[in-house]
């Protein structure tokens, strides 16, 4: 099933953000074989040469490597992996700041709102 | 060598011309968006390329070859328009392209007649548009060609068959061959190509990696399309 693209921003860029998202999340487990080019293309319905951008963007940083003959892999480093969570979930926080302070928040009542949402959300899990 | 040179092809319609001193390289593993507006030469260009149509200045080689009986082989091209007879079904249009194509894989047109959930036995006067289309897709997907060559596929089809036959063009297409789709339909399809050519009126307006155009402009090829050619005609 393609995955839902925006339209203003270059594929590969979301491409390098879902598999990064996927490594993260444990979907994509550390050491594990990443599908072929191809296959990739067709679970998410764009071009191969496409996906080898974004796959070879994903290699320079490490996060990826090739074993010459046997395909391509995820990186069997924990640690990178902990890092690239910290990473992201810095930039998700720091804009989800920059919009509540946008709406007027400030800090504590921030800090309560989201306590209270969060057990909420937890509750219903 | 690229798979597909053109060169300073010159073409027009009784004076008028439809294309001017174009020149184009396409490489193997591409699929490239022929994008332009009604009446720019898309289908032109790609019938001069399935060597149908020969009366143009300039050159145009394929693999090498001037458009003619050594590229014939190399090249599946789907026309705009049917040309298959209405009393076929599909089962007799397996049996045309496996008499004139040695490279007509049967069983893979079998098999894809079977996910779009169209009949073998079912004549093609009796079939809808969308259903017509589809099976002229099949047809010409199921060829190992070098190059194919897909005049407006999806034309007649609802977005979610679109989307089908997107994911079919993926899944059987070669990677050592050269997929041009000719469409003005580029919302939803642009996700497949790897490069747009831009035709505007005897100009090449634009040609470059989709990725580039979206990263260069900061919206879609589509959009980018909208904003090129509404300005060419207020001018």
């Amino acid at each position: 099933m393609p995955i839902e693209f925006d339209a203003n921003m270059p594929i590969y860029l979301q491409l390098i953000a879902r598999i990064r998202q996927s490594v993260v999340s444990g979907e994509m487990p550390p050491g594990s074989k990443l599908p072929s080019v191809r296959d990739l293309a067709i679970e998410y319905g764009v071009n191969p040469n496409t996906v080898q951008r974004a796959l070879s963007e994903l290699e320079r940083d490490g996060l990826l490597y090739t074993e010459r003959t046997a395909g391509r892999y995820i990186t069997p480093d924990t640690g990178q992996i902990g890092k690239l969570r910290e990473a992201l979930s810095a930039q998700h926080i720091e804009r989800f700041i920059g919009q509540m302070r946008a709406l007027g928040y400030q800090k504590t009542q921030l800090i309560r709102i989201l306590t209270e949402k969060w057990s909420d959300l937890d509750g219903h899990d | 060598m690229a798979m597909i040179e053109i060169r300073h092809l010159n073409k027009a319609y009784s004076n008028k011309p439809v294309l001017t001193d174009l020149s184009l390289a396409i490489d193997s593993g591409r699929i490239v968006g022929l994008l332009g507006p009604n009446g720019c030469g898309k289908s032109t260009l790609l019938k001069m390329m399935a060597g149908l149509i020969s009366d143009y200045q300039g050159e145009i080689l394929i693999n090498g070859h001037q458009p003619g009986m050594e590229t014939k082989a190399l090249v599946s091209y789907l026309p705009e328009k049917t040309y298959l007879s209405g009393w076929m079904r599909p089962m007799d249009t397996f049996d045309l392209f496996a008499d004139f194509y040695p490279d007509f894989d049967r069983r893979r047109a079998e098999d894809m007649l079977g996910r779009f959930r169209l009949e073998a036995g079912q004549p093609i006067k009796t079939m809808s548009k969308g259903m017509q289309e589809k099976l002229q897709l099949i047809l010409v997907m199921s060829r190992q060609a070098k190059v194919y060559l897909l005049d407006e596929p999806m034309g007649g089809v609802d977005p979610a068959t679109r989307s089908a036959i997107l994911d079919l063009v993926l899944k059987n297409y070669q990677e050592d061959a050269v997929m041009i789709l000719a469409t003005h339909l580029i919302q939803d399809v642009e996700r497949i190509f790897d490069r747009a050519i831009l035709l505007g009126f005897n100009e090449l307006v634009m040609d470059d990696e989709i990725d580039n155009i979206r990263q260069k402009y900061g919206k879609s090829v589509d959009e980018v399309f909208r904003e090129v050619f509404k300005c060419s005609v207020s001018l």
